[in-house]
């Protein structure tokens, strides 16, 4: 199980979020990681950068990273892309066109903002618009809020991605990872 | 390279004004090492299909301005195939943001070929709000320091010799007429991607009998 293993390997090291999302990309060969970064994100995103097993690098727009990853999919390497909720909401057409319709297991990790301790009102908005978009398009996503279950919705999401040639979305709500919080 | 200080006073598009078919079809006719091909949506890709269709071609039906990231990620996936990407001027102005990105990683097989018409043929010709626009500046200053006007189709020949055997991202800006397509691509899909996928040798085709 995968959840077990987690369990099982030796750490020095307490378990975090940003360590399952990293262990599980491995497990299931994804090594290309394009994204438009968020605070939540940036210990991921550097620890990425510094594991040579992945190719990770920032674009300017959330659906160009989905460009890249759906062309390197059907070339043969399999990606996953990071982004927060802002730039989600800027993916209707990207996922309409291309990854729904071509069949192409676009994984995407979105860090929740505008919920539970947001302090940008537009943030707040336009986390509403995700699950319903998501949803219109029957598109599958989880939304992650327990470490416990983590590494079973990552792995398993992950793999079903790509037997069903489907997209996926896993949301990283701040009741797993935080949040980002007003600090003056 | 000609001196930066006068590319502000030359004519950014004194070139001849080519046919897009016309162009596609000599791009294609030197394919000869199954290089992948990813049309832009509309005429760029019906124009790729009339001339020809290959198994290492990938047409776009929707996702506009996408057509430089698709290739970016196939050029990333097989480093030892030659990707090349043909785009609209209408289309690039939606994600010019690509041309930094594709400047950043300097993928060493990446050819971008730029069908500039100034118009939205496909939706009735409007223009676009880049008649003021130098598309091949804007690569230079976005870092894709092989970008180039072809002056004319014997230029473009030369270019796209040049671009299939360089070890830099490169970019080709032609001007074209308003003629709309000559083909219209098979609107499927999946059978576009699962043919590319095929041609591509990323998947093995079942055997029967």
């Amino acid at each position: 199980m995968a959840a077990a293993e987690g369990q099982a390997s030796l750490q020095s090291q307490p378990e975090t979020w940003h360590g399952v999302v990293q262990r599980t990309l491995k497990r299931n060969d994804i090594r290309l990681v394009p994204y438009v970064p968020d605070r939540v994100l940036t210990t991921l995103i550097k620890n990425l950068h510094a594991d040579p097993f992945f190719t990770t690098f920032p674009t300017a727009r959330e659906e160009e990273a989905v460009g890249i990853v759906s062309g390197a999919w059907m070339g043969g390497m399999r990606g996953a892309v990071l982004m927060q909720t802002s730039g989600f909401a800027t993916l209707a057409n990207a996922l309409a066109s291309l990854a729904l319709p071509y069949q192409i297991p676009l994984i995407i990790f979105v860090s929740e903002r505008g919920t539970l301790g947001e302090f940008n009102y537009g943030q707040s908005l336009v986390c509403r618009t995700m699950r319903p978009v998501l949803n219109s398009l029957a598109m599958e996503h989880h939304t992650a809020t327990r470490l416990d279950e983590f590494e079973f919705i990552c792995d398993r999401s992950i793999k079903q991605a790509i037997m069903t040639q489907a997209p996926v979305a896993l949301i990283l709500s701040p009741l797993l990872t935080g949040g980002k919080v007003f600090e003056k | 390279m000609s001196d930066p200080m006068n590319t502000a006073t030359t004519p950014a598009r004194n070139t001849k004004v080519m046919n897009r078919f016309d162009l596609t079809s000599r791009l294609v006719a030197k394919l000869k090492h199954e290089e992948a091909v990813i049309g832009g949506i509309g005429n760029t890709n019906f124009d790729l299909w009339a001339a020809g269709h290959r198994p290492q071609n990938f047409y776009m039906l929707g996702s506009m301005g996408l057509a430089f990231p698709i290739a970016l990620g196939v050029a990333l996936a097989q480093p030892q195939r030659r990707i090349i990407a043909l785009e609209g001027d209408g289309s690039l102005l939606m994600q010019l943001g690509c041309l930094s990105t594709i400047a950043s990683l300097k993928p060493k097989n990446l050819s971008m070929i730029v069908m500039d018409n100034g118009i939205y043929q496909i939706t009735g010709a409007q223009p676009t709000p880049g008649a003021g626009s130098d598309i091949v500046a804007i690569a230079q200053g976005s870092g894709l320091a092989n970008s180039a006007w072809a002056a004319d189709e014997e230029d473009f020949e030369r270019l796209v010799d040049q671009s299939l055997s360089s070890t830099m991202p490169t970019l080709i800006a032609v001007r074209i007429d308003d003629k709309p397509g000559v083909g219209a691509t098979d609107r499927d899909p999946v059978q576009i991607r699962q043919r590319f996928m095929l041609g591509l040798g990323v998947r093995q085709e079942v055997k029967t009998g």
